[in-house]
């Protein structure tokens, strides 16, 4: 930025000014709005802020009641008992969640290889779009389409209603395609194709250029989008809500019903009062940690992989 | 095994992949359609559900959904835009820049369900909006914020250099140089950003559900609380007492979402075709 200029007299014409020179109103107009956008660069940090404060604040008093560790190593989570452990809902979230990745990140990353090393461009104006617009259906909508298609096919596999760990694991598979998808073709693109061309001058095939040259290239940024796929999994609630069959028990099997976190915040939440909805707030704030600490890790990561390179 | 063979099989399973995707986006878009359009009549869009079983239409929640994803819309811009702004034209590198965009990745990645109980907390609890479109529009904001922000500075950036000296060499300020050659420059990129920002928010349903609240109600001020088509299409399908309403309210939302996506997606490409 210019330093302000005293200039009390109106510029004459013609007369020599540096384009550094302004007149002290035009700083200060400058200086404010500067000023002002960078307020408004901060409206995210403060966000964040406003966020973890607000939640917090209203989860803090589990520390109390029922007690830090009666809430994180419970195993129980009854709101008659006035039981509050998150052990059965922080099995489930993990199990749907690890099952989401099985199912979906062989699919995202092989539609991700496929986007960008063997897809002609007209394939990839189908395919890419698709990916993109998976990414928009709402979460809602998904776990409709769960509930009416996915659980009778589930309920007949298991032998059961269908509500519980595999339905959501499947759906949740689905929609953490975009995700991890986009961002393992944005790796697979920033390889630089010299890298490509010399594999292939020495014979070697498509798929061995991919899965002993790309991928271990890339790896870094796929384990990016896994990563991130992975946050999304956890942090879904309505799809889950609708298949999961919300029971918060430990895991029994693939049709039994289950519990997340996220799926027990949105059940309870409309008639939780006292210590049951503190023990809510609790709850995201985990969530928040979680998903906090994944993009942590991701942004570690890419600095890794910006030093590397 | 032959090397070729290897191959072969491995493209098939990576081809299998790709049509996958598309069958399974084709697949939710069709299964929807079918079943839904036969719901879709003008009682069906403009009157409001009446009786235990919700017969009748969805009018008041089509109503409130536009309403809060506009208003969020016009809450959440100029802060976004001007932080981009900030981002791409201000910003030296350091510290306070990593923090901002660290922000912003966090934002981007909290889930929707702590957005919610955020929003009603701060908004209907603390500040006392009560379950409003207000409510839901500033709690929505917050999660258009980072989608916004990021699309508004990859445009910024995407402006040529050579345009902004050819501004300043003419004895243009910052100022004027930014909001009279860039920010046009940028407004089609821009404008892609908010359209999928927006569609995100209208297929929002966990931050909507604990800020607006699930009343049917006809919202006309801005304190006024409503159900948005998610939350309506969520009760239908828990309560499995209305599925052919369920059908209708998927329908229309896929089409709103669709209509979000699909715009934007055309706008961009215009716009790449433009300027060659």
């Amino acid at each position: 930025m210019a330093e302000p200029l005293e200039t009390k007299r109106a510029p004459e014409a013609g007369a020599a000014r540096t384009l550094k020179m302004m007149s002290r109103a035009t700083y200060i107009q400058e200086a404010l709005l500067k000023n002002l956008f960078l307020t408004c660069a901060i409206a995210a940090v403060a966000g964040v802020a406003l966020i973890f404060f607000f939640v917090g604040f209203r989860g803090w008093p589990v520390i109390e009641d029922p007690g830090l560790a009666a809430f994180l190593f419970g195993s129980e989570w009854s709101s008659t008992l006035g039981k509050f452990g998150i052990g059965p809902l922080v099995t489930g979230t993990l199990v749907v969640t690890i099952g989401a990745l099985v199912f979906g990140a062989p699919l995202a990353i092989g539609t991700a290889i496929f986007l960008s090393e063997i897809a002609t461009p007209t394939v990839r104006g189908i395919v890419r779009p698709a990916v993109e617009l998976l990414a928009g259906v709402p979460s809602v909508v998904f776990g409709f389409f769960g509930l009416v298609i996915v659980r009778p096919f589930v309920a007949e596999l298991t032998g059961s209603m269908g509500f519980g760990p595999l339905t959501a694991s499947l759906i949740l598979a689905v929609m953490i395609v975009p995700t991890i998808a986009t961002l393992t073709e944005d790796a697979l693109r920033s390889v630089p194709p010299g890298i490509r061309e010399a594999s292939y001058a020495m014979g070697a095939t498509t798929w061995q250029t991919i899965y002993k040259v790309l991928v271990p290239a890339a790896k870094i940024g796929i384990f990016d989008a896994i990563i991130l796929g992975m946050g999304r999994a956890i942090g879904e609630t309505m799809a889950v809500v609708m298949v999961a069959g919300n029971a918060p028990q430990f895991f029994e099997g693939l049709g039994a019903p289950i519990a997340t976190i996220t799926s027990q915040i949105v059940i309870d939440m409309s008639y939780a009062s006292g210590t049951h909805r503190t023990a809510l707030f609790g709850l995201a704030i985990i969530l928040f940690i979680i998903s906090m600490g994944l993009v942590a890790i991701v942004r570690a990561l890419s600095r890794l992989n910006a030093k590397r390179s | 095994m032959d090397k070729r063979w290897t191959n072969r099989i491995a493209l098939g399973v990576l081809w299998l992949c790709g049509i996958t995707t598309v069958t399974i986006l084709g697949a939710v878009i069709l299964y929807v359609f079918v079943r839904g359009v036969g719901q879709i009549t003008p009682e069906f869009i403009f009157t409001k559900p009446h009786g235990v079983n919700a017969e009748g239409g969805i009018g008041p929640t089509i109503i409130a959904t536009m309403y809060v994803t506009g208003l969020s819309m016009l809450i959440v811009t100029p802060i976004a835009v001007l932080a981009a702004v900030y981002l791409a034209e201000y910003a030296v590198q350091g510290k306070l820049v990593d923090a901002i965009r660290f922000a912003a990745d966090t934002l981007a990645s909290v889930p929707s369900i702590v957005m919610g109980l955020f929003g009603f907390a701060l908004f209907v609890e603390v500040m006392g909006l009560g379950f409003s479109v207000l409510s839901g529009a500033l709690a929505l904001s917050f999660l258009m914020l980072p989608i916004v922000m990021r699309a508004t500075e990859e445009a910024i950036r995407a402006v040529p250099k050579y345009i902004r000296w050819g501004s300043y060499g003419l004895g243009a300020s910052k100022w004027q140089t930014v909001s009279r050659i860039v920010l046009p420059s940028a407004l089609p990129r821009i404008l892609t950003g908010i359209i999928l920002a927006m569609g995100r928010a209208v297929g929002e349903t966990a931050v909507v559900i604990f800020t607006m609240g699930q009343a049917v109600y006809l919202p006309i001020s801005p304190l006024d609380s409503g159900r948005s088509m998610t939350v309506h299409l969520y009760m239908l399908a828990m309560e499995g007492i209305n599925m052919d309403a369920a059908y209708g309210t998927a329908l229309l939302l896929m089409v709103m979402v669709l209509f979000f996506n699909l715009s934007a997606r055309w706008l961009a490409a215009r716009n790449r075709r433009l300027q060659g």
